[in-house]
């Protein structure tokens, strides 16, 4: 188990940079049609900012913001939107993941169409990437013993 | 075979990666070891495929100033870095990160029952 | 004695590999066979077909969008994969 020590400037450095990490994560995610980045490297940032916190601080102060629960609902929230978006271009009439279709429902031509659809899927992707980082992470330093919050969050 | 040092020394740095990667883990004892042999093996390839896409003086492959338009825009492959083997290892970082975390859950499960991950010494403990 | 034979099979892996480079092509040419036949098309395409200007992302995420689409779930997998092996209730 982690020992938890307290450090005045450890956690200060940590609660000022954390949502700048967020941030970055986000920009990352948003330019990767421009620029290098994506869903992958951004769910990467994204999760390093969420794993900052159970470092600097407490496991437990970490786990009452970001239940278990939640975490493995994000982690299926992001398979089930690419998905999502794989099945809504089939029922609109094309093929599997042909985002071209999602100009009909869109106010776009099929070319913008495909450029929102890749933005979209890449969120599902980011989302997928940062839950399962955290989770494996949380399930590692704890050997996964750690405790569940508490009971009514599983009613 | 020494001559073609000066044109593929990529290559070479690649090949004495993966040989360093299959050595530590065909010899070592600690899984944990093993482990990262595997990973430095996995990186010599995923660099290998990386090397494969440059060509001198081409830029990466991303068109400057064309955000959302640009069916106008003639672009010429040459100038203009091979993106698939940057896509394919995209794919094959991402799958080796699912293995290591898998690896690494499996080596917590294995020092939790025999309490060491040393080869022999888990040898010893089945034979027992 | 294992770490004897360890270092001549990586010996002789190493002599394997050194002596296949010979038939690759040098480093940075532009007309080496990887770069020739499938490549050119998603370069000069992608930008007209997606509106997209980054290549690895329309190649990512369209031309091979399945092939995304499973490497997702093969990274949701893992995660449940490490809990299924490691989580144990505690009270």
């Amino acid at each position: 188990m982690i020992q938890h020590q307290e450090d005045i400037i450890i956690q200060t450095v940590c609660r000022i940079l954390i949502p700048f990490m967020q941030v970055y994560g986000l920009y990352v995610l948003a330019h990767g049609h421009g620029s290098p980045g994506g869903g992958f490297q951004g769910g990467c940032i994204f999760a390093a900012s969420f794993i900052l916190m159970p470092i600097a601080f407490d496991l437990a102060a970490f786990k009452k913001r970001f239940a278990e629960k939640r975490i493995i609902l994000l982690c299926s929230l992001g398979v089930f939107i690419y998905a999502g978006i794989g099945w809504l271009c089939l029922l609109l009439g094309g093929n599997f993941l042909d985002y071209g279709e999602l100009s009909a429902i869109l106010p776009v031509d099929p070319v913008m169409a495909r450029y929102y659809g890749i933005a979209i899927i890449e969120t599902g992707v980011q989302i997928t990437v940062m839950a399962v980082m955290v989770s494996i992470f949380i399930n590692l330093i704890t050997g996964g013993r750690h405790k569940e919050e508490t009971q009514e969050n599983y009613d | 075979m020494i001559d073609t040092l000066s044109t593929h020394y990529n290559y070479w740095v690649f090949a004495f990666l993966l040989v360093v990667g299959l050595y530590s883990m065909m010899a070592k004892n600690n899984l944990m070891k093993k482990l990262i042999g595997m990973n430095i093996f996995q990186w010599a390839i995923i660099l290998y495929f990386i090397s494969i896409g440059a060509k001198r003086g081409a830029q990466i492959p991303i068109v400057a100033g064309a955000h959302g338009q640009g069916e106008e825009l003639a672009i010429h492959a040459a100038e203009y870095i091979n993106p698939l083997p940057h896509v394919l290892m995209l794919t094959a970082i991402v799958v080796g990160v699912a293995t290591t975390g898998i690896s690494l859950a499996l080596l917590i499960a294995i020092y939790k029952k025999y309490d060491t991950i040393e080869e022999d010494e888990i040898i010893q403990r089945l034979q027992q | 004695m294992k770490k004897l034979l360890g270092i001549a099979l990586a010996i002789a892996a190493l002599l394997v590999l050194l002596y296949g480079i010979e038939d690759l092509p040098p480093w940075g040419v532009s007309d080496q066979p990887a770069s020739l036949h499938v490549s050119p098309r998603y370069i000069e395409k992608s930008l007209a077909e997606t509106g997209v200007p980054n290549m690895v992302t329309a190649v990512l995420a369209d031309y091979r969008g399945c092939d995304t689409l499973f490497e997702t779930a093969v990274i949701f997998t893992a995660g449940i994969a490490v809990l299924m092996l490691l989580r144990r209730a505690m009270p």
